[in-house]
């Protein structure tokens, strides 16, 4: 079925070619250089990138992808090089001749064991970073993070601060929103009640959800985790620098899921303590807080349960 | 395709499709209708099944004709049997989605809210102590009993084998053309068809009233009622076909060279035999 | 690819059938049931099309212009459903009815009844996802995806949707089945499984796949049903269940699902290069190959869509690996295309166009999915604009691209009547410049930050929705060219000649008259398989 008369004849074919190697080379330094403007174009803002990565794992995470886009792009111009050749110059309307080879198994060999050996490059320290963001052992302070529709709730649970829960919900007004007034700087990207967190330690942040699947973003920080209605998941950041720190949350929660933000406030530490102990006292005395946290536990279960009522009465 | 007949039989045009799909523009709005208890839903769903069972009457009809007239060239037949196959795998296919949902919530779910009552304390409703049988960490969930495998169930498995042992003595009958033994292997099949389906019948009634186990109790409440159910579900459709193929044995339809009709059928009530040994270990036993 | 001896224009028997629309509601011939597939696809994509425009024109600004958030998202949801389930999956099915019986010289599908069931389900469970939007508390809106609890909360909307999906996977399934005893079943003599063209391969394991995960998206409605309607606790904690549970059930379905609206798509494809190179396909037995994994691979790679739900360490690690390597296969077959061209004598005629637009663009579309693939780099991305660029690299200039090279290709030999090269050209290359300028800006919103599903978005991303939203008007007028040029040559197209392609190597050009007769290889043709 195959005679292998033909496949020589193809090589030979080939390497009849090798001669236009000189084209494919200027080919490839133009396809080369546009890429790098394109690059370089790409380092100017973070518009067409990720924003600029305020912790460890959200570097890895630009970093990873800078060489992948780069290894991506190399397998594009090594692929569409040969392949545009081939269109610019093996056309009928040049009275080009087709060959008939179809088949070389060592070609096709080359060309699976190639992308195995780059895809192990690839996968390397992604699994670094994979087991990296996934130890959430010992925290400085841990959080608890509560998706409603549509607000975030947070509780301070360990560590400095402990005892601090407050909502954290979209500040924006409608008008704005309804076009009926110019737009702010943050829009939608603002709340009313920022988390903040000291700069630099280990912060855990526990999710779970009150009614559907939301999910806790803040891009800067290389955090993004689903929060499971009557489950909990975790995940860690330590933040490099103070500053506030925007993001969405980024599992479809209904009607207003593009309407609850999470805006991280990362404070110097002093900054922090004094923050922490003045949201304390304005809750006058730690007991009033541990009575309203179990009332707040008390309205959650009392809201899932209406919930859960109302599906089965659906 | 096969050299000797060298034409396949493609039926002329035909008016049943279009009736079967109209009969499933009621059903669908019909039981869409209906779960929101919207009344016009029941008429819809009644008008729905009507045209459903018209369809599937004439249609089969037509095929059992068509067979007996010696329409079908061995290609057909080859056809058929592919066919039955594919259509089998896709119901194995249909089952493991809920033998999935019944491992992942016995292995996988119901002991990680387990490990998070014991880390917090409690889970989102209070403590829950997890295991197997569940019902959830809810406290609206009734406490319900558990089925014992070696009651009903293990009866009912015997009545499935068994039944699985007729229809092949029928089989075999056909193919030696002793056609008396056949309708008679026919009748037990069908017979042990219909007490499997009476006990799973009672069972159900047993669950509800003397274990308060209901399709709402919780995670087993669910897996339990949903895969047997299915299951029953298809014995019941399995019956109606053993049914219908008893009544063309009967009638004298099928040879012992061809007689796919009967084997199809066989095929399915094989399969509804495995599959209840899958529940039988994994639902009742395990 | 074949030589073929025997009496091939022997089609002098009669063509009897009802006319008018009886012909419609009750044939059983395979190319009439494909030309209703195509066009149901047709009004399909329309219909898809017209919410993806009512998603545009809402983006185009940010604020609240048009679209209410809740209705926003019902649009969103349904221009997916619609997309994937009315407008992709029945034009393959439609190709497949049409070319598999004269590819492989079979005179009809095998359940020729059957057939015609399996498209007129389409209608009623389009008519349920349509009229959703007009039901109290409207259609659903939880995303093509609909996980539960938020699936859950919906009204009448999400239970004819949850209906619509079984009809539909009936449909699929007997159309399958159908498909792959026909390939199985009814090819010509002397033409065996490694003799068959390649479209007849990727359809053979597309059925295959079919077959195996459309009865689990069933299941999966099945029991969010139960948990909605009849309190059961499949996807809900307080019972045991978990709403990931869901998630694991449905990628399961769901990522085969778009395997199986890309591997027909690489079975056109190979049928057009090789045609419009005048050389034999590279590599043949390894595009066989080739397909199978990706088809083997595709069944364990779901949770790549759960990165961020939570998973332990070893699982996310086990689906990233897989994942990434389906980029292995499908390398070979985007190298072994290149091949073909390689030293091929090639003409660039419409379907060619489209078939090297749709490597060139798909290949944009696979890196990025192997990007998404990476586990760090999918928690940023997730959930984002860039996931929505990376599918409809693949789905758009992928699935749709391959459709329109296939459509142009045998157009010819569906009518006898040869399409507008100029205007197919045209065609093309307004969808290649628009298609661009509406999704590869996404991208860049997608790494800024920009979630997806969502009505209205901060001040940054403004710039680049509005490229976006144009590119998009102008990608939708020019599938109305499409439209156009397709009834110009039906109506009024100039007569084809007998083979227009000279490189077209498969039976369904060698061995039938130009149109194809209505119904042919009543006897079958006699293969005999030469070189490849
Ligand atoms: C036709 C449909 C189609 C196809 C073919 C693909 C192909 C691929 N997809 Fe895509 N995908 C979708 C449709 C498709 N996808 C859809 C619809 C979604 C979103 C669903 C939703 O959430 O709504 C999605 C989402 C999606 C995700 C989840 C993203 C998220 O939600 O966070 C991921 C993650 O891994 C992914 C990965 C991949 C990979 C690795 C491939 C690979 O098959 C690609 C392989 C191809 C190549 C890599 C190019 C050619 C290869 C070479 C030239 C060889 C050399 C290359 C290397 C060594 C890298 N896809
Ligand atoms: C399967 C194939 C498929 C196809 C072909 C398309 C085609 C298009 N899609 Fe896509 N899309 C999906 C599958 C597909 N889509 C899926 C699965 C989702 C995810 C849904 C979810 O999140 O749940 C999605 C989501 C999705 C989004 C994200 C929505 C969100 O997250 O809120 C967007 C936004 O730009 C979009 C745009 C488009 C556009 C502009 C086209 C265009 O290519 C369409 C072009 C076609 C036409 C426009 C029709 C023809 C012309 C007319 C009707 C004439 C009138 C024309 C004018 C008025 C200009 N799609
Ligand atoms: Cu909360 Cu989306
Ligand atoms: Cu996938």
């Amino acid at each position: 079925m195959h005679p292998f008369s033909e496949i020589e004849t193809g090589i030979k074919n080939c390497n009849n070619h090798v001669g236009e190697n000189m084209k494919i080379k200027s080919v490839a330094t133009l396809m080369g250089m546009s890429a790098l403007a394109f690059y370089s174009s790409m380092a100017v803002g973070s518009k067409y990138n990720f924003p600029e990565p305020q912790s460890v794992i959200a570097q890895d995470i630009y970093d990873q992808h800078i060489v992948l886009l780069w290894i991506c792009l190399a397998i594009f111009v090594g692929v569409f090089g040969v392949m545009f050749y081939s269109i610019l110059k093996h056309r009928k309307s040049l009275g080009y001749k087709a060959a008939n080879f179809h088949h070389s198994t060592t070609v096709e060999i080359i060309w699976t064991v190639i992308p195995c050996l780059i895809l192990v490059v690839m996968a390397l320290p992604a699994t670094k970073t994979v087991i990296a963001m996934k130890d959430t052992s010992s925290p400085d302070m841990t959080i608890k993070a509560t998706g409603y529709q549509w607000m975030w709730g947070y509780d301070y649970l360990e560590g400095e601060g402990e005892g601090i829960s407050f909502y954290s919900k979209l500040a924006t007004p409608m008008a704005q929103i309804e076009n009926r007034e110019a737009k702010g700087d943050n829009y939608l990207l603002e709340v009313d009640n920022n988390l903040v967190v000291p700069v630099g330690k280990k912060v855990r942040v526990i999710l779970t959800a009150n009614d559907v699947i939301h999910a806790w973003w803040v891009p800067a920080l290389g955090v993004k985790q689903d929060a499971i209605p009557g489950f909990i998941r975790d995940v860690w950041f330590a933040a490099d620098n103070p500053g506030i720190y925007r993001g969405q949350c980024a599992e479809l929660c209904g009607k207003d899921h593009g309407f609850m933000p999470i805006v991280v406030e990362v404070l110097e530490e002093e900054a922090y303590a004094q923050w922490a102990a003045e949201k304390l006292a304005a809750s006058s005395g730690a007991s009033q807080v541990a009575s309203a946290n179990i009332e707040m536990i008390a309205d959650a279960s009392e809201a899932i349960e209406a919930a859960e009522e109302n599906s089965e009465n659906n | 395709m096969s050299q000797d007949s060298g034409h396949y039989y493609v039926p002329a045009p035909s008016t049943y499709p279009i009736i079967g799909s109209s009969a499933l523009l009621f059903l669908g709005f019909g039981a869409a209708l209906t779960m929101n208890k919207i009344e016009l839903g029941y008429g819809l769903l009644a008008i729905g099944f009507a045209i459903l069972f018209y369809m599937c009457f004439r249609w089969f009809g037509t095929v059992a004709a068509e067979s007996e007239s010696g329409k079908y060239g061995s290609d057909v037949d080859k056809s058929f049997r592919w066919g039955m196959t594919w259509f089998i795998f896709s119901e194995v296919m249909f089952f493991a989605a809920f033998f999935g949902a019944l491992y992942y919530m016995r292995v996988l779910s119901v002991p990680w809210l387990a490990e998070e009552s014991e880390v917090l304390g409690q889970t989102a409703w209070g403590a829950f102590a997890g295991g197997w049988p569940a019902t959830g960490p809810a406290d609206h969930y009734e406490a319900f009993e558990e089925m014992n495998a070696w009651g009903l169930p293990a009866l009912n498995t015997a009545i499935l084998l068994t039944s699985g042992v007729t229809i092949t003595f029928a089989h075999w009958a056909l193919k030696e053309n002793r056609r008396d033994a056949l309708n008679k292997w026919m009748l037990a099949t069908i017979a042990l068809g219909v007490l499997f389906l009476g006990c799973q019948g009672y069972e159900y009634v047993h669950a509800y009233n003397d274990l308060n186990l209901r399709l709402d109790s919780g995670a087993y409440g669910s897996t339990f009622f949903m895969l047997t159910g299915f299951h029953g579900f298809h014995v019941t459709l399995g019956t109606i076909m053993l049914i219908v193929i008893y009544f063309r044995c009967a009638a004298g339809h099928f040879t012992p060279e061809k007689h796919f009709g009967f084997e199809g059928v066989a095929w399915y009530w094989h399969f509804v035999d495995v599959v209840w040994l899958g529940l039988f270990i994994f639902v009742y036993l395990l | 690819m074949a030589a073929v001896h025997g009496d091939v224009h022997d089609h002098g028997h009669d063509d009897h059938h009802p006319t008018g629309i009886s012909r419609w509601l009750t044939t059983t011939n395979h190319k009439d049931i494909g030309t209703m597939y195509l066009w149901f696809s047709l009004a399909m994509f329309f219909t898809g099309g017209f919410l993806a425009m009512g998603i545009r024109a809402e983006l185009f600004q940010p604020g609240i212009q048009i679209l209410e958030p809740e209705l926003f998202n019902s649009f969103t949801t349904l221009h997916g459903l619609i997309m994937v389930f009315g407008a992709i999956m029945p034009a393959f099915v439609g190709f497949a009815n049409w070319q598999v019986p004269m590819m492989i010289g079979a005179p009809d599908m095998a359940f020729a009844r059957m057939n015609l069931w399996s498209f007129w389900l389409l209608p009623i469970a389009a008519t349920l996802l349509v009229s959703s939007f007009f039901v109290p508390g409207g259609a659903a809106a939880g995303g093509w995806t609909f996980y539960p609890p938020l699936s859950t909360q919906g009204g009448l909307g999400v239970d004819m949707m949850i209906f619509a999906v079984h009809i539909l996977g009936a449909s699929s399934i007997m159309g399958a089945i159908n498909i792959i005893t026909t390939i199985l079943n009814m090819r010509a003599p002397g033409m065996k499984l490694m003799d068959m063209p390649l479209f007849v391969w990727t359809w053979l394991i597309t059925a295959y796949l079919l077959v195996l995960v459309m009865p689990v998206l069933a299941g999966t409605v099945t029991m969010l049903l139960t948990d909605r309607h009849f309190g059961t606790s499949f996807f809900n904690a307080a019972g045991g269940g978990d709403p990931v549970l869901f998630q694991h059930i449905f990628w399961f379905f769901g990522h085969p699902e778009v395997y199986i609206m890309i591997l027909p798509s690489f079975g056109i494809v190979s049928e057009v290069i090789p045609t419009f190179s005048r050389k034999p396909l590279f590599g043949y037995s390894s595009m066989v190959y080739a397909t199978a994994s990706i088809a083997i691979l595709s069944c364990v790679v779901w949770a790549h869509h759960m990165f961020t739900a939570g998973m332990p360490t070893v699982a996310q690690l086990f689906f990233m690996y897989a994942t990434m390597l389906i980029a292995v296969p499908t390398g070979v077959k985007v190298f072994n295309w290149t091949a073909t061209m390689w030293q091929g004598a090639m003409s660039f005629e419409t379907p060619m166009l489209f078939a090297i637009g749709f490597i060139f663009l798909f290949v944009i579309g696979g890196f990025s999915g192997v990007i998404c693939a990476i586990v760090p780099i999918d928690i940023q991305v997730q959930d984002t604009y860039y996931v929505i660029a990376h599918f409809h690299y693949v789905l758009v200039s992928g699935s749709l691209f391959a459709l329109f090279a296939g459509a142009y290709y045998w157009i010819p030999k569906w009518t006898g009547r040869m399409y507008d090269e100029k205007l197919g050209k045209l065609h093309f290359w307004l969808s290649m410049i628009f298609f661009n300028l509406t999704f590869f800006v996404q991208h860049f919103l997608g790494l800024a930050g920009m979630p997806r599903r969502i009505p209205d978005y901060a001040l940054q991303f403004a710039d680049f929705n509005m490229i976006s939203s144009i590119g998009a008007f102008g990608f939708g007028l020019s599938q109305v060219l499409f439209v156009y040029i397709m009834i110009k040559t039906i109506r009024s197209g100039e007569k084809a000649p007998e083979k227009p392609w000279d490189g077209a190597t498969t039976l369904e050009w060698t061995h039938l008259p130009t149109p194809a007769p209505y119904h042919s290889f009543e006897k079958p043709p006699v293969f005999k398989p030469t070189v490849h």
